[in-house]
């Protein structure tokens, strides 16, 4: 078996290769839990303005006593008979409730509080059913009927969607620099702490290339030591992220991504951290390098 | 910018030249060495080697020069951290030579150097005349053109400091040119070629004779 040659400039004792895989892991696990806020918000707001979630909720108000059933079938009636209308659901009365009592309080409810009763109404995507139109067609049958578009709201979650999408870019950026800055410090520390071994390199004949090419690889090997370290700990925090997403039964619940692609595009983070630590560490031994005799 | 350590030192060594650096401590004999071995440049003069002049050469270019001259340091400056065959191997790898060349070329130097059994020693473990002798191998390794030895005995006793030398002048006898500095007399007289003697910065004698010492 061949011998393996050991490192000619030993940064592998410096107190740098001891602390740095840890804030490499560190930055990895930030970066890959911002780029997956970045993939969630980016398939959630495309998914909204693809209009979707595609539900209308048709408002019944309470009439003359013993009149709601009859208003209920007859709402039913016209709804199903809409062309693009695919599914109504009508809500169950505790349900609507329940969501009163988020804000009152559970036994607040006052027991002769009349509420609306609602209907969900799910709409083929390019039926051109909006609120207004099933609202037309509703109040040609019957009168103290609303329509609600989740969509008009939806478009302003969007559109705050698309604004935290971009800090959590500006956050992997900025995780990103720091990530340099640190290696730029880390190598200058290590050309400095070598020096003597260096200027002998150098009178023995070493090209600053080869110099450069000790401190890259260390940078490497320990930003792929820190990155595989920050990934393995930010997959176990989306698993239980999903974990608890699961469990939220909402349609406006996002999604952890689980494509193919998007895992790849996560499992790519330590390997482009190390790949940045090489070339930060090279391009700075070698503008530090040009500096010596 | 420091004091002059050097001043009026002028003087040309020939391909194939064996010639001692003479002088107190404190003469410059290190500092002249160190322009010689590309270390610095001199603040002002003219130094050439090997046809080019060092002041104007381009930095890169004196990868190419530094590689035609092996150096033994007087503090030997052994890598604490390599085995003696990978501190002798430096020069090759840093060149690129094959791994399988390297292992063979520094063996059969060691072995020749006395240090067969110490192939795998660290520094640390070595006493001054083996460390001295790693670096000697070290600096040979490559056949250098021009071979520079600041105080190379020093840590040697005689019979192995007249060793050592036999080894100069075989390398000498083949083509590489030899500068040893040294303040021991003895060496000098018992292994007579010519001198340069340097006193205050400066080169005061220069006996091509040999005779001096």
């Amino acid at each position: 078996m061949a011998r393996r040659v050991p490192a000619v400039v030993p940064l592998g004792r410096d107190a740098p290769s001891r602390f740095l895989p840890w804030v490499f892991a560190l930055m990895v696990y930030l970066a890959v839990l911002a780029l997956t806020g970045v993939l969630i918000l980016h398939s959630a707001v495309e998914r909204w303005q693809r209009g979707e979630v595609g539900t209308l909720t048709v408002q019944v108000m309470p009439g003359p006593e013993g009149s709601e059933a009859a208003r209920m079938t007859l709402v039913h009636i016209v709804l199903s008979e809409i062309e693009g209308v695919t599914e109504i659901r009508v809500v169950p009365q505790s349900e609507s409730l329940a969501l009163i009592e988020r804000w009152l309080g559970v036994g607040n409810v006052p027991d002769d509080l009349a509420l609306p009763r609602l209907i969900d109404v799910a709409v083929a995507p390019g039926s051109g059913l909006n609120a207004e139109s099933l609202s037309l067609r509703l109040k040609a049958s019957l009168t103290g009927v609303s329509v609600d578009d989740a969509k008009e709201w939806l478009d302003r979650l969007a559109d705050f969607g698309r604004s935290l999408e971009l800090l959590a870019l500006a956050v992997v950026i900025l995780i990103g620099l720091a990530a340099v800055a640190t290696v730029v410090f880390t190598t200058r520390m290590g050309l400095s702490i070598h020096r003597d071994v260096i200027e002998l390199l150098h009178l023995i004949g070493a090209r600053d290339g080869y110099v450069a090419a000790q401190f890259q690889r260390q940078a490497m090997l320990l930003g792929l030591r820190g990155g595989l370290l920050g990934i393995v700990f930010a997959v176990a925090t989306l698993y239980g992220l999903r974990h608890v997403a699961g469990r939220l039964e909402t349609p406006l619940a996002p999604d952890i991504p689980v494509a193919h692609w998007a895992w790849a595009l996560l499992a790519a983070v330590p390997l482009v951290t190390a790949l940045i630590a090489m070339i930060t560490a090279r391009v700075t031994a070698l503008r530090e390098l040009a500096k010596m005799p | 910018m420091g004091p002059e350590v050097l001043h009026d030192v002028s003087f040309t060594i020939n391909s194939g030249d064996f010639r001692y650096l003479v002088g107190p401590s404190g003469a410059g004999k290190t500092s002249l060495l160190r322009l010689m071995y590309l270390a610095q440049r001199p603040s002002r003069g003219l130094i050439s080697m090997f046809g080019s002049d060092v002041m104007v050469a381009r930095r890169k270019d004196l990868v190419a020069l530094r590689r035609k001259i092996g150096v033994v340091f007087q503090d030997y400056r052994l890598l604490e951290h390599l085995s003696a065959l990978d501190n002798v191997a430096l020069p090759l790898r840093v060149a690129g030579a094959k791994e399988a060349e390297i292992q063979t070329h520094v063996s059969e130097l060691l072995a020749w150097v006395g240090l067969a059994d110490h192939i795998h020693a660290l520094p640390a473990s070595l006493s001054g005349g083996q460390k001295q002798r790693v670096a000697i191998a070290r600096a040979v390794i490559t056949r250098p053109r021009l071979l520079l030895a600041d105080e190379p005995t020093g840590n040697l006793d005689e019979s192995l400091g007249q060793r050592l030398i036999r080894l100069f002048e075989e390398l000498n006898r083949i083509g590489t040119t030899v500068v040893i500095a040294t303040h021991n007399k003895n060496l000098v007289a018992r292994n007579p070629h010519p001198v340069l003697a340097l006193g205050s910065g400066e080169i005061y004698a220069e006996d091509l004779d040999g005779k001096a010492g």
